[in-house]
């Protein structure tokens, strides 16, 4: 569904996007997990057509983003980072106008509007001016709007950047009963339990290059199954164990204090790049 | 087609919304040169006219200029404050549409304010012949072509200060010396010359002689006409700019 071969972008020596391959499967929830400055952006915006690429190719569903662009653009629903909604108008209006650059019919726009907000919990909202909404609410609506055209794939840039935790549950709910509906998701993120609760596959990308690509579990178990942050020599260090009874018998000598916890991306990701993601 | 009319309706629902203030600041500067110079100069003919009924026309050139080039503010702030603008740019959205729908924006916007200033001329006693087409059709050229600058602008700039340094450095210098206040015969015969080539200054000479129901001069509009058509394309073509 989507399929991207050595891209590349530079902003004057800036090496944002250094050679990126990958394929995303038709239904699969793909994360892209990197910390700031990655270039997670950078590839949700060449793929949407926001940003020129520097090289390299792409596709969504077969069309060429820039040779199709068009075309392109009806296969995906795009929800950037930064809420960018009419703030001025009614959260109708703002689907509407969605709806009709996407050549939707009365009909059909009515019709997906009512269904989407629904949805999204802000049926009852229909009228209310945008910036009188929530954060949480505006972003659900960010997430509807991509929506109303039926999208094949829906691209989320950092969905909830700057949300609380239960909000945050609840996005990632409605993420999860999108990509039920059959839809291919692409989703950047910078949050570890985000990847790890969401995602079919994750990619790990640090300075603009693809470090790993695979399932949440067999990237963690590549790394282990147990952690163990521990002092030493007035450091913290963490050790990993394939199994409980291995990360046991470490306890035993351990004179120090210590934390005994389950191997998460985190650890996996900074064993390949050397660096935190968050 | 239906690209083009969400464009703008989205900028109608806007202008909708801000209806009161924005009918409030066209009125203003108008109301202002009609007291101020309308009482300074009382007693001077131009060509057999009072000075109100010269300034009328030529309000109606240089609002029509500048509230046709205002709807660069408007693709500024949903680009680079709201990035409302990301929303056109990933939908299959066509340039045309985009330009078109965003110069019609502009171009309802002058006729608002021209609305605006027929009726302040209305309380000075001030009504000329305003039903004739080639009046409404100089309006409507020369909102065309500082919409379709405004647009292509817009695309290219990098920021919302270098648009603003452009309106400072040529539309209001433009505004006052393109017939607005003064007939440009009066300058010096190498100011003439300058002013000849700036679409204001055909705009407001074609305005005004349509208000004053003389015969219309079809150079003019041919003129406006094609600067008009330049600009669109050249705006159409600017859109893929925008992108970074
Ligand atoms: N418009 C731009 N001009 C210059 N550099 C940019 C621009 N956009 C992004 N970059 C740079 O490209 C790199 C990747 O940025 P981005 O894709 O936004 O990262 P992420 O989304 O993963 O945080 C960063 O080093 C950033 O500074
Ligand atoms: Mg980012």
């Amino acid at each position: 569904m989507i399929r991207i071969e050595g891209l590349k972008k530079s902003y004057g020596a800036i090496k944002a996007l250094d050679g990126i391959d990958l394929h995303v499967a038709a239904g699969e929830l793909f994360a892209y997990l990197g910390p700031n400055g990655a270039g997670k952006t950078t590839t949700i915006r060449i793929l949407t057509g926001l940003t020129r690429r520097s090289a390299g190719d792409a596709w969504l569903g077969g069309f060429h983003i820039e040779k199709e662009g068009l075309k392109a653009k009806k296969r995906f629903g795009l929800v950037m980072q930064s809420i960018n909604l009419d703030q001025e108008l009614t959260v109708w209006e703002n689907l509407d106008i969605h709806g009709r650059l996407f050549g939707m019919s009365a009909g059909e726009r009515k019709k997906k509007i009512d269904q989407m907000l629904s949805y999204i919990d802000l049926i009852d909202r229909k009228t209310a001016l945008v910036k009188q909404l929530s954060g949480g609410m505006k972003r659900r609506l960010t997430i509807a709007r991509a929506m109303i055209h039926s999208p094949e794939i829906l691209f989320l840039d950092e969905p909830t950047v700057g949300l609380d935790a239960a909000i945050r549950r609840r996005i990632w709910a409605l993420i999860k009963e999108i990509q039920e509906e059959g839809t291919t998701i692409f989703l950047t993120t910078h949050y570890i339990e985000e990847a790890e609760f969401l995602a079919d596959r994750v990619a790990f990308l640090d300075e603009g290059r693809i470090v790993t690509i695979d399932t949440p579990q067999a990237l963690m178990s590549r790394t282990g199954a147990w952690a163990i942050d521990h002092m030493d020599a007035g450091k913290m260090k963490t050790q990993y164990f394939q199994t409980r009874q291995e990360a046991d018998t470490f306890i035993t000598r351990q004179k120090e204090s210590y934390t005994l916890r389950r191997v998460n991306l985190e650890d996996s990701f900074l064993l390949l790049t050397g660096k935190k993601v968050g | 087609m239906s690209g083009f009319i969400a464009v703008y309706l989205r900028e109608m629902l806007i202008l909708r919304r801000r209806i009161r203030r924005q009918v409030l600041s066209m009125s203003v500067s108008p109301l202002l040169y009609m007291i101020a110079f309308g009482y300074a100069m009382g007693g001077i003919k131009i060509e057999g006219h009072s000075y109100r009924e010269f300034l009328i026309p030529g309000l109606v050139a240089m609002s029509s200029m500048t509230q046709a080039f205002a709807i660069a503010v408007d693709i500024n702030v949903a680009r680079f404050y709201w990035h409302i603008f990301e929303e056109f740019q990933a939908a299959p959205l066509s340039n045309i549409a985009y330009v078109s729908g965003e110069v019609l924006a502009g171009m309802t916007r002058a006729f608002l304010s021209v609305a605006i200033i027929l009726v302040i001329g209305l309380f000075f006693r001030v009504c000329l012949n305003y039903s004739a087409v080639a009046f409404w059709l100089a309006i409507a050229l020369d909102s065309f072509i500082f919409a379709s600058l405004a647009v292509g602008l817009a695309m290219l700039v990098k920021s919302h200060a270098d648009q603003a340094m452009f309106t400072s450095f040529v539309i209001t210098p433009m505004a006052f010396l393109g017939g607005t206040f003064f007939p440009v015969d009066r300058l010096p015969v190498w100011a003439q010359k300058i002013l000849f080539f700036l679409p204001l200054t055909h705009a407001s000479k074609a305005i005004r002689a349509s208000a004053y129901g003389h015969p219309v001069d079809y150079s003019s509009y041919l003129l406006l006409a094609i600067i008009g058509v330049v600009f669109f394309f050249g705006a159409i073509h600017c859109v893929n700019r925008a992108r970074d």
